[in-house]
């Protein structure tokens, strides 16, 4: 192998000609109001152009004139949830750090960006990564932490390639390392590659893995806030939460909620896949419908096809059907038509789409990702993953249906950590809103409807018993 | 593998003095040694494509560990590969989102074009197939991981014209 081919950093090269990543044309309105404002200005990636859009003064002047409590009040105000999946309210969360004491302290970004459906921080961190270490300074200013680490996943090696050139730059700056940006503050930041293991999304996983074990989550309490990583206060904010402060701490929290509703006040990034005319990134403010997203952003689905149901917060919410596109994208609106707001990461399956092949798709990759560290998980997960095997294969029995409930039932709830419940709740909302295209797997041993079947057939089909990413 | 063959490889692995500075600097960003265990991994397998028993016996003599350690964590991180693999690592992604989009069409295309199915290598030693889970570019799928780089949009012809470039 030639160290070419071995280099990291060649990053993603469009295949095809559908691609959306290009930056749109001079002239084009912007793609979001704030994070996604100037994303495609060329050259943003470098220092020079960031600090020429005002970058790092908001860092400057806070650590000059605001204390880390007012840091952490203005963001209490502001209404900043966490934008990974959780919804936790940030400032509460910095506020749980204690103060003083001998231990060092920890501010670490979760980069690890594994909810299927989600690919919004690849692109913030690869087009803006001095606005994540200028939040990740400011975040750690007002929990006074001295050291932080950015959590890659493992396939992100170009992605850690980019920021540690602008690490770099920002320390040869002065706006990293033991006096940043002239305040006296002492900050340094690390990045950290993963290698391939959705569970380390989660909080307490990612910390174990950075601490050198096997990914597998910790009881909390103690919430890291309290005793996080090597047993001292941490943070974990995700990339989107962390690049809004920035703007919150330079502006203030009532500007700040002029986007958003009154409980879910900002902006959220959503990341659109499937079968839609424009799939990608796009900032919105809170609150916005479903339906506008759908069909003015992304341009409606490709080929004429209709919508079937939308998974609107990554692959662990339940979906809504097409019925409520109406909804409104905030964490309320979501949670009352019963799923929610997540990381944002939108699936449009479209009636040509078989529900029982997609739901067992999304199944077996909880199955496979599952760290077997806790029984309902371990088991239920590959339990559930084999009835949907049998009955989109058309060897569906009597009391399937019943028993997938009575699983998922069993297991939200009663796992180590939320990834049994990411696998839990989608079953319990296909079954919800689609229980007729189900009962017809079991009464007619055969899918309603299946464009990838045909696919399938035409394409020689998949052997029998085969997983994907399971070892050979 | 039989114990003959873990007898032959024991002990035998260094590294080359290029290497050893990377391994420094990753050791420095961590108050312990043991958190620099996926780095350290990471430089060991770009050095030898794949992590072998005596690389990771190696691997736990630098960073002062027991060895089962390191076997453990080794194998609980899918993308270290403790098989060899092809010179060129093609790992479609088949979760939903590239599934709904012609994900299975692709791989099929590569299986038949290579001769080769899942987990599988290549006579010559230049290609492994691999199904694996979402790479988190869902929006511009089907997406193909090639080693390091994505390749997204990988329709048929698009993934002949990757294979071209490949050797």
């Amino acid at each position: 192998m030639s160290d070419a081919e071995r280099r990291p950093g060649s990053g993603p090269r469009p295949g095809g000609e559908r691609g959306t990543s290009e930056p749109p044309a001079p002239g084009a309105s912007p793609r979001g109001p704030l994070l996604f404002k100037d994303i495609d200005t060329p050259g943003l990636a470098e220092l020079e152009t960031y600090r020429r859009q005002g970058g790092y003064a908001t860092l400057a002047g806070v650590l000059a004139g605001k204390s880390p409590d007012e840091c952490i009040q203005i963001v209490k105000e502001s209404g900043l949830r966490g934008r990974g999946g959780a919804g936790f309210p940030t400032g509460l969360k910095w506020s749980f750090v204690p103060k003083g004491g001998e231990r060092p302290k920890y501010l670490v970004c979760n980069a690890d960006e594994s909810e299927p459906g989600t690919f919004k921080d690849r692109e913030l961190l690869v087009k803006n990564p001095h606005g994540l270490i200028e939040g990740v300074a400011l975040a750690a200013w007002a929990v006074q932490a001295n050291t932080g680490y950015v959590y890659l996943r493992g396939e992100f090696a170009y992605v850690q390639a980019i920021l540690d050139r602008a690490i770099a730059e920002a320390r040869a700056a002065g706006l990293l390392g033991g006096n940043v940006a002239g305040s006296g503050f002492r900050f340094d930041l690390h990045t950290h590659l993963g290698a391939g293991a959705y569970i380390c999304g989660e909080e307490t996983a990612l910390l174990s893995s950075l601490e050198g074990f096997r990914g597998q989550p910790r009881l909390k309490p103690p919430f890291p806030a309290v005793e996080g990583l090597y047993r001292c206060p941490t943070v974990v904010n995700n990339v989107e939460t962390l690049m809004n402060v920035p703007h919150i701490l330079a502006h203030g929290a009532a500007w700040y909620r002029q986007w958003g509703t009154e409980k879910s006040p900002g902006t959220k990034v959503f990341s659109v896949s499937g079968p839609v005319a424009r799939p990608g990134n796009y900032e919105l403010p809170l609150g916005v419908p479903l339906r506008v997203l759908l069909e003015e952003r992304c341009g409606g689905l490709r080929d004429g096809r209709k919508v079937k149901a939308v998974i609107p917060g990554g692959s662990s919410v339940p979906p809504l059907p097409a019925s409520l596109l109406d909804t409104p994208l905030d964490f309320e609106s979501l949670n009352a038509a019963g799923t929610f707001l997540g990381s944002g990461g939108v699936i449009v399956i479209d009636e040509g789409s078989c529900l029982v092949d997609s739901l067992w798709n999304l199944v077996r990759f909880y199955a496979h990702e599952s760290c077997g560290k806790c029984t309902p998980c371990r088991e239920g997960t590959y339990w559930m993953s084999q009835i949907l095997e049998r009955l989109e294969r058309g060897g569906g029995r009597s009391g399937d249906l019943d028993l997938l409930a009575d699983l998922a039932d069993n297991i939200l709830g009663r796992s180590f950590c939320p990834l049994g419940d990411a696998a839990a709740m989608p079953v319990q909302g296909f079954l919800r809103h689609f229980r007729d295209e189900f009962e017809h797997h079991v009464t007619h041993r055969a899918c309603l409807v299946n464009r990838r079947r045909e696919e399938l057939a035409a394409a020689g089909g998949r052997r029998v018993g085969e997983r994907a990413g399971a070892p050979a | 593998m039989s114990g003959a063959e873990i007898r032959r490889e024991a002990g035998h692995a260094d590294w080359p003095p290029a290497v050893r500075p990377r391994i420094e600097e990753a050791l420095e960003r961590y108050p312990n040694r043991r958190s620099a265990i996926l780095p350290v991994l990471w430089i060991a397998q770009r050095e030898w494509g794949w992590l072998p028993p005596d690389v990771l016996r190696l691997v736990a003599r630098t960073l002062e560990l027991p060895e089962p350690e390191v076997f453990g964590v080794a194998s609980f991180y899918t993308m270290f590969n403790l098989k060899p693999v092809g010179r060129h690592h093609l790992q479609v992604c088949m979760t939903l989102s590239c599934s709904l989009v012609g994900a299975d069409r692709l791989f099929q295309h590569l299986s038949r074009r290579l001769g080769i199915g899942h987990g599988e290598t290549s006579a010559d030693g230049r290609f492994t197939l691999r199904r694996v889970e979402c790479l988190a570019a869902c929006g511009n799928g089907p997406c193909l991981q090639v080693n390091e780089a994505y390749y997204e949009n990988v329709d048929e012809a698009a993934a002949d014209r990757i294979l071209e470039t490949l050797r």
